[in-house]
């Protein structure tokens, strides 16, 4: 089912004049496997918006400039900055955020083994985390240590979990040449 | 939080559409290709455009070719659309066999992520940078403002009537080194330069483009025996901007050096052509000795400013032993030949 969303409104933004360009916009997406069109104004991010219209907050607001990572989404399976991503350039594309990733009842083997390794400690780098590893995994079944610390460097831990990080990631890569399934796996695209 | 500033959208779908854009909505249109540098300035209220004008529909911007149709002089040149990803830039085969240098330039922007976000003309005509005024607005307020963003005076140089603003960019330098064409569309047409002329020495308007040029695509050719290098120094590893880049390119021909560049970047508002280290290789075997006084030429040449990462006295030393190890791997990668006459041996490991 399509589900139409508009964003509030600052009252300043309302007003229209004969410029050229739009200052408002019609964005249709697909978000974790829904079509969803959203309204909004053209200065939206693709995180406000997760956010703040659709109320996906698993995607998290870190330092909003590029410099950390904790705002990844996968945009057609690769990974993306929210923060630095206008709403109006995924028109049309598939967005896949750390909610659509897994659920509580079916995980993720990555967030399986985030668990099974104590991964996650704050826990706000995680999605960010999650989403940038599976589309490692999407591309490199079986990435060595190297390639997952050079896949993730983009991602910051404040907290610096980053061994269980790691750890993780390879053990999830294992679990899936195991046999474990990935449910709705975004990163397949 | 750290919300965009409104602006008017435009997507243009094609090139001519673009050009004509710019040329109507003037100073007050920024483009927008990855947005991993604009949007970062827009956040922190460097830049207020009323329209942003984004290229990602425009297709004459992207793709890579291998150019019969571009002027090429023998045969085997290679044209980069501008739209194309940083990461694209470090995976395409064509690129890695004939030009590494440009894949691992490209391998040494920011992160993965970024990388995949940020595109080739996007990071040739990346904003020059200064610790006075990448800051937020909080902090420029608090320091007092620069000539870079409303206010009047440099913080690094406050005698000086000019902006010091580094110039940022890790391709920049590469494809100097390389003699690396840009093809340039305007409402006057279009034009071909040298990736050289397309910066100028001053932090508040370091690129030479006219008002409505958009930079279309980067042409490079491959004379035979050219092998190059690009050395980067920042802070960590990943994510940060050059605090110093050095890039060389050596032509040779037999034990010979013909013709030689020596480019670095992140120590002026453009990239600087060492002209002194240049003369020292050019028509010379490059013995060890040679290296290392295009080195010293490099180190005197130099006067980076206290406004980027890193003290400018460190920068300015690791730029001497950078040029002499960019050079050294430069020669390495001549196919393997016997040395003599006392030169590096190409081919050599280590």
């Amino acid at each position: 089912m399509k589900s139409t969303i508009v964003a509030t409104v600052p009252p300043a933004l309302q007003v229209d004049d004969s410029a050229p360009g739009d200052r408002w916009l019609t964005v249709d997406m697909t978000v974790n496997g829904v079509p969803r069109m959203l309204r909004a104004p053209a200065h939206r991010t693709l995180l406000e918006a997760l956010r703040e219209d659709l109320g996906l907050t698993g995607t998290k607001h870190g330092c909003e400039l590029g410099e950390c990572g904790a705002c990844t989404v996968l945009v057609d399976g690769q990974p993306r900055l929210g923060c630095l991503t206008l709403l109006a350039s995924v028109e049309g594309r598939t967005v896949t955020t750390v909610e659509g990733l897994g659920t509580t009842a079916e995980p993720h083997p990555l967030q399986v083994a985030f668990v099974d390794r104590g991964a996650a400690q704050c826990g706000y780098c995680t999605g960010g985390m999650l989403l940038t590893a599976a589309a490692l995994l999407a591309d490199n079944a079986d990435p060595t240590e190297a390639e997952v610390r050079a896949a993730l460097a983009g991602n910051l831990c404040r907290c610096t979990g980053y061994a269980s990080i790691v750890a993780a990631v390879r053990q999830a890569a294992r679990m899936v040449a195991g046999g474990a399934s990935h449910p709705r796996s975004g990163a397949q695209g | 939080m750290l919300h965009l500033p409104s602006f008017r959208y435009l997507a243009p779908r094609s090139l001519s559409e673009a050009v004509g854009l710019l040329a109507e909505l003037g100073a007050e249109a920024q483009l927008l290709a990855g947005g991993t540098d604009l949007l970062p300035l827009l956040k922190r209220g460097q830049l207020s455009p009323r329209y942003l004008v984004a290229l990602a529909g425009v297709p004459e911007l992207s793709g890579i070719r291998t150019a019969a149709e571009a002027t090429v002089r023998d045969g085997s040149g290679l044209t980069l659309g501008a739209l194309t990803s940083i990461a694209e830039l470090t995976r395409q085969p064509v690129l890695r066999r004939h030009f590494p240098v440009i894949g691992h330039a490209a391998s040494l922007i920011a992160t993965p992520t970024l990388r995949s976000m940020g595109t080739l003309g996007g990071n040739l005509c990346l904003d020059t940078r200064c610790t006075y005024v990448n800051r937020s607005p909080l902090w420029r307020e608090a320091a007092g403002d620069c000539l870079k963003c409303t206010g009047d005076v440099c913080r690094v140089a406050p005698g000086d009537d000019r902006c010091w603003a580094a110039v940022s960019s890790d391709l920049a330098p590469a494809m100097i080194a390389l003699d690396a064409q840009i093809r340039i569309a305007g409402p006057r047409g279009e034009r071909v330069i040298p990736a050289e002329a397309l910066y100028r020495d001053d932090g508040l308007s370091h690129l030479t483009l006219s008002a409505g040029e958009i930079v279309v695509d980067v042409q490079l050719l491959r004379p035979t025996g050219v092998c190059a290098s690009y050395m980067k120094l920042r802070p960590r590893a990943s994510f940060d901007f050059p605090s110093l880049g050095v890039a060389v390119a050596l032509r040779m021909a037999k034990d010979e050096c013909e013709n030689a560049r020596v480019v670095v970047g992140a120590v002026a508002s453009r990239p600087l052509r060492i002209a002194e280290a240049e003369v020292i290789l050019t028509g010379h075997v490059p013995t060890a000795e040679r290296l290392s006084a295009a080195a010293d030429a490099v180190h005197r040449a130099i006067r980076p400013m206290d406004n980027v990462d890193l003290p400018p006295g460190y920068r300015r030393q690791v730029a001497r032993v950078f040029t002499e190890r960019a050079l050294q791997h430069a020669l390495r990668q001549v196919p393997a030949r016997a040395g003599a006459n006392g030169a590096l041996t190409p081919g050599r490991q280590n």
